[in-house]
């Protein structure tokens, strides 16, 4: 009978608020489920930041499959759900429809661009962000060989590759870096007895510092990279806890910050083009008490040149997804 | 050139095969458990499309009380009986109650999907993953006698000592549940029991043997065996439970039953070619072969289209146990 109790509640709230102008934000998680560690996960701090800060309360659905998105939307949006935030680049295609039938709700999309009056999209540079934790793989490598897990072969995957080979490469000129990915399915966000067989294949030529941009896969990664003694380099949200001092650095992608925002602006959610990057803290290399012992001052000051290089646009990162090409491999 | 330098060239190129064939059985061990487990259950005549479900709640409980003990091997126990709780429903529905075997299954699998993720969220609250299991509460990998003496034997120091040596217990298990599967079901009294309650039924009915426990035998088996899969990935291969973290390997498992046409040898040849196959995948993400480029997903998607060649009879003929899916009635 415990679950009765929220259903009924949800019940009524939808009861209270589909008649009345309340609007109360909602965030729709993709496929790769809101506690992954990582991407979706950071989305849900960011809203419970805002709910505490504000005493206010948000609505959230899951997304099981491909299919639930357009009705997930549709329905939100129905119920007077304003303004309605979703992480994840699947959303775009379904947005583009969905978007223009309901002209006063405002959607926050993440990860993806949607070019509608009502839709504000943030885009962040994962390239920036992995470009310097690229530089920390190089530098910490003893190899000079140092690998990349990604999740499915999407380009925004693509795109992670290329800043970390790039900032590789720019750390450290002869440094091999080995690019793998899991699978070209959703399944492959979920398969970590995968990231570790891909881990041990890196290991044997040679890499001794792994960056993982694969969702539960990384879990297997960072374990798998653990218990074999080398390094691993976590993603989107601060993942060093996970094997203190065996994890390098994380490349954090500040969603927390954009969801967080979104929903602070509400109604009046500024639409359009939002790029998060190293200038506006979207995206960054995470050092905390975990990995403090693992990244030397030398490392930290090569970076954080670099960091203001870019930022100054004196560094010129390649994007892959300008161009769906990698200039480093 | 002397015969030394010879080894010496055979030995670096062993190394990546003998890594090759590592990371194939340990891919394999899964397939092959999941896959004896559907054999004894589709040899007794009830398919069971819900491998992978059993697999994944598996997993779950073995990891969750894995880590809430500290010992693998209740872990593996509770492991073992959430399968069979499963594998119960599966007899109940499809045995007593005489169901569709493919829905049933079907419910179980996601039964199991949703449950795991819901009952690790309320107990270990990490969002639906299981804490990272510590030393103890996972199966760690056994080194054969000799491993590291014979490390440095020319050629069959590195297969023993790489290849067969360093897995876990379980690998071990799976292995040797080949010939016990082929000992059980073709030379023990049993087991010609077993497949003929699949071929014919009210045969087996008309000798005075009881069908349904038969059945219920057979799906007891698959559950425990079903149970050991999960148990692996999950406190073997990881170190805890992810939701969905069998991605698929009961399907798999599936494919490679229908590929070896119901038969524990075959089963270990068709588990190790699809272990392979995944195998080279993930370590030769493109194989260029005499200038043509295979990509990845043909070798991802190879387990099914070779499934589907057997199937439509071009090599050999599947034929399933004949009265496989059909529940049995005693009398008209």
């Amino acid at each position: 009978m415990t679950f009765m109790k929220p259903l009924l509640g949800a019940a009524a709230v939808l009861a209270m608020t589909t008649g009345t102008l309340l609007a109360e934000p909602a965030l729709i998680y993709d496929l790769g489920g809101k506690f992954d560690k990582s991407f979706n996960e950071a989305a849900y701090t960011g809203a419970e930041r805002w709910a505490k800060e504000n005493g206010a309360t948000y609505r959230e659905i899951e997304m099981q499959s491909e299919a639930q998105r357009e009705q997930a939307l549709r329905r939100f949006a129905e119920a007077g759900a304003n303004p309605i935030v979703m992480t994840g680049f699947s959303f775009a295609s379904v947005l583009e429809e969905v978007a223009p039938d309901y002209p006063d709700t405002k959607f926050a999309l993440i990860d993806m661009v949607v070019d509608q009056p009502n839709v504000r999209s943030v885009v962040f540079n994962e390239h920036e962000g992995s470009y310097l934790v690229g530089m920390l793989a190089a530098m910490a490598s003893k190899t000079g060989t140092v690998g990349f897990i990604g999740g499915m072969d999407i380009p925004l995957i693509r795109k992670f590759a290329c800043g970390y080979s790039q900032g590789a490469k720019a750390a450290n000129a002869d440094v091999t870096v080995i690019e793998n990915m899991t699978g070209t399915t959703p399944a492959a966000w979920n398969d970590p007895v995968k990231g570790s067989e891909l881990t041990k294949a890196q290991i044997s030529q040679g890499a001794d510092v792994i960056y993982a941009a694969a969702g539960g896969t990384g879990v297997g990664v960072l374990q798998t990279a653990a218990d074999e003694g080398i390094l691993s380099i976590g993603v989107d949200s601060n993942q060093n806890y996970m094997h203190p001092g065996k994890v390098l650095t994380s490349m954090v992608k500040r969603v927390d910050n954009a969801v967080e925002e979104a929903m602070a602006q509400g109604t009046e959610l500024e639409t359009g083009f939002n790029v998060m990057g190293l200038a506006n803290d979207g995206v960054g290399y995470a050092v905390d008490e975990h990995n403090k012992d693992l990244i030397t001052d030398e490392m930290k000051a090569a970076v954080e040149e670099a960091k203001a290089k870019i930022i100054a646009g004196e560094i010129k990162v390649h994007d892959y997804m300008s161009d769906s090409s990698c200039p480093s491999s | 050139m002397g015969p030394a330098d010879i080894l010496t060239i055979l030995d670096n190129g062993i190394e990546p095969l003998v890594e090759l064939l590592a990371s194939t059985i340990r891919l394999a061990t899964p397939l092959l458990l999941a896959c004896l487990a559907g054999l004894f259950s589709e040899r007794a005549g009830i398919f069971d499309i819900g491998l992978e479900g059993k697999m994944l709640a598996a997993a779950f409980f073995s990891a969750a009380v894995a880590a809430m003990t500290g010992s693998v091997w209740l872990g593996l126990l509770a492991g073992i009986a959430a399968s069979l709780v499963l594998s119960g429903i599966h007899g109940l529905a499809s045995i007593t109650f005489r169901g569709n075997q493919l829905i049933s299954g079907v419910a179980i699998n996601f039964l199991a999907a949703g449950m795991t993720v819901l009952v690790a969220q309320d107990w270990f609250k990490q969002g639906g993953r299981t804490p990272s299991l510590i030393a103890g509460g996972r199966f760690e990998a056994i080194d054969l006698p000799f491993a590291t003496e014979l490390r440095d034997v020319p050629l069959l120091g590195p297969l023993y000592s790489e290849l067969l040596s360093g897995h876990t217990i379980l690998v071990y298990l799976a292995f040797l549940a080949v010939p016990l599967s082929w000992f059980v079901l073709f030379r023990t009294r049993f087991g010609l029991r077993l497949r003929a309650v699949g071929e014919n039924p009210a045969a087996v009915d008309t000798a005075g043997i009881s069908v349904v426990r038969l059945r219920y035998a057979a799906v007891a088996i698959c559950g425990v065996l079903c149970g050991i899969a999960g148990a692996y990935l999950a406190t073997a291969l990881q170190a805890g439970f992810v939701k969905d973290m069998t991605a698929g390997r009961g399907f798999i498992a599936l494919a490679a039953l229908i590929f070896a046409k119901w038969r524990p040898w075959h089963a270990l040849w068709a588990c190790l070619l699809f272990g392979l196959l995944q195998a080279a995948a993930l370590r030769y993400q493109n194989i260029d072969v005499v200038g043509i480029l295979i990509p990845v997903q043909l070798m991802d998607a190879l387990p099914y289209v070779l499934t589907v060649v057997i199937l439509a009879g071009f090599v050999g003929r599947a034929i399933p146990p004949r009265a496989g899916g059909e529940p049995y009635v005693k009398e008209r």
